[in-house]
């Protein structure tokens, strides 16, 4: 498989939320506005292609048995760094995202590609697919934020598109099931097309 | 290069050596971070008393423990030229939807409320997070009310604030951590 496949494989044919359907936890969780899913999906790309790198370039040295744990810890160690730095460095970004940042650890995207890549493909392969995955998941968050928070609040990124009372189900957590549900099928009748 | 066999040895060994490494790079972000983290939340704070309270050059601080019991309440004096011009309450609530909810509320010296600011909250983004001055303008019906007259809780419990729609929780939590702001500056500032 080429570079560009590996990149492009992460944004439709296999995106991470809508087609291997990984990751659901923050995906339910954050995207009731189009800004938050944005957030986490870019603070996930960053970690995402930190672990992809580290693990493809010490994937020889970690014996089979252990390798899971290796695998976390390195996720969790970058996982923290994004987080502390991020709360010196821009404390207004860490405001609205800070709540999710932690959560990224348990995001199965990140484990899921350092097990079935980067622990199999060299360097350069491990980042150009952690960087494919981490912009579908960005994506994917992003267009289900959009759809929540304007059928939801009746805005976008913020920006008040619809006057009046929306649909308040699409801001709780039922909401977040009815729109993933539907995109999926969207998704679905695309890529069958 | 060939990979390393999962021997007993081996698993102990990389287990260890990627344990330390990532400890002491973690240490060593903690220690490059400390400071920017403790300044900004520093920063933070000030601003909030500079949005709660009229201008000042001085702060003093005391810590009132509520007469019904539970954690202290931060009380910020606020002085220019020797006088109060007013008092900047750090309070909290424990009765929000999504749990603690922290507020910094400012009076004039004659207990009326100046204004406040949501230092920290987990409420529901869309319902309760209203709350946020940013989001919407419910924090605003308290500015210039005086907690003697206008009373500190939602309509439905027969007071007068008008609560955020589909958050009535939040609403109530918010009341009483302005109330709870309010008896710890009356106990402090004494009798004006």
């Amino acid at each position: 498989m080429n570079q560009m496949q590996n990149f492009t494989k992460g944004l439709l044919a296999s995106n991470p939320t809508l087609v291997l359907l990984l990751g659901m936890c923050p995906t339910l969780g954050v995207t009731t506005s189009a800004i938050n899913g944005m957030g986490m999906g870019l603070a996930t790309t960053f970690v995402l292609v930190a672990s992809n790198v580290v693990i493809a370039l010490i994937k020889n040295l970690i014996p089979d048995k252990v390798r899971i744990p290796s695998f976390i810890v390195v996720i969790a160690s970058f996982v923290t760094i994004v987080d502390l730095v991020m709360a010196g460095f821009a404390p207004a970004l860490h405001a609205q995202l800070g709540l999710f940042i932690p959560l990224i650890v348990v995001n199965c995207i990140v484990l899921g590609r350092a097990e079935a890549f980067a622990s199999k493909n060299g360097v350069l392969s491990s980042l150009i697919d952690g960087l494919g995955m981490g912009i579908g998941f960005t994506l994917a968050l992003m267009v289900l934020g959009s759809i929540r928070e304007l059928l939801g609040s009746g805005a976008v990124f913020g920006i008040k598109l619809i006057a009046g009372d929306a649909i308040l189900v699409f801001v709780l957590a039922p909401g977040a099931f009815i729109a993933l549900g539907y995109l999926i099928a969207l998704v679905n009748k695309i890529r069958k097309a | 290069m060939a990979k390393t066999e999962s021997s007993f040895k081996n698993m102990v060994l990389t287990l260890l050596v990627i344990s330390l490494v990532a400890s002491f790079s973690l240490g060593a972000v903690y220690n490059l971070t400390k400071e920017p983290i403790a300044k900004a939340q520093q920063q933070k704070k000030e601003n909030a008393i500079k949005q709660v309270v009229p201008e000042f050059d001085r702060l003093e601080q005391v810590s009132v423990v509520p007469d019904e019991g539970g954690e202290a309440v931060i009380v910020n004096k606020a002085f220019k030229a020797d006088s109060i011009v007013g008092f900047a309450v750090e309070t909290y609530t424990d009765k929000g939807f999504g749990g603690q909810v922290l507020l910094m509320v400012g009076f004039r010296p004659d207990g009326t409320i100046v204004n406040t600011a949501v230092l920290k909250h987990t409420e529901t983004p869309g319902l309760g997070d209203k709350m946020d001055a940013s989001k919407s303008d419910f924090p605003n019906q308290f500015r210039d009310k005086s907690p003697e007259s206008f009373k500190l809780s939602v309509k439905k419990d027969g007071g007068d604030v008008d609560a955020i729609t589909a958050a009535t929780i939040s609403s109530r939590a918010f009341c009483d951590a302005v109330q709870r702001a309010y008896k710890a500056v009356r106990k402090e500032g004494g009798q004006q």
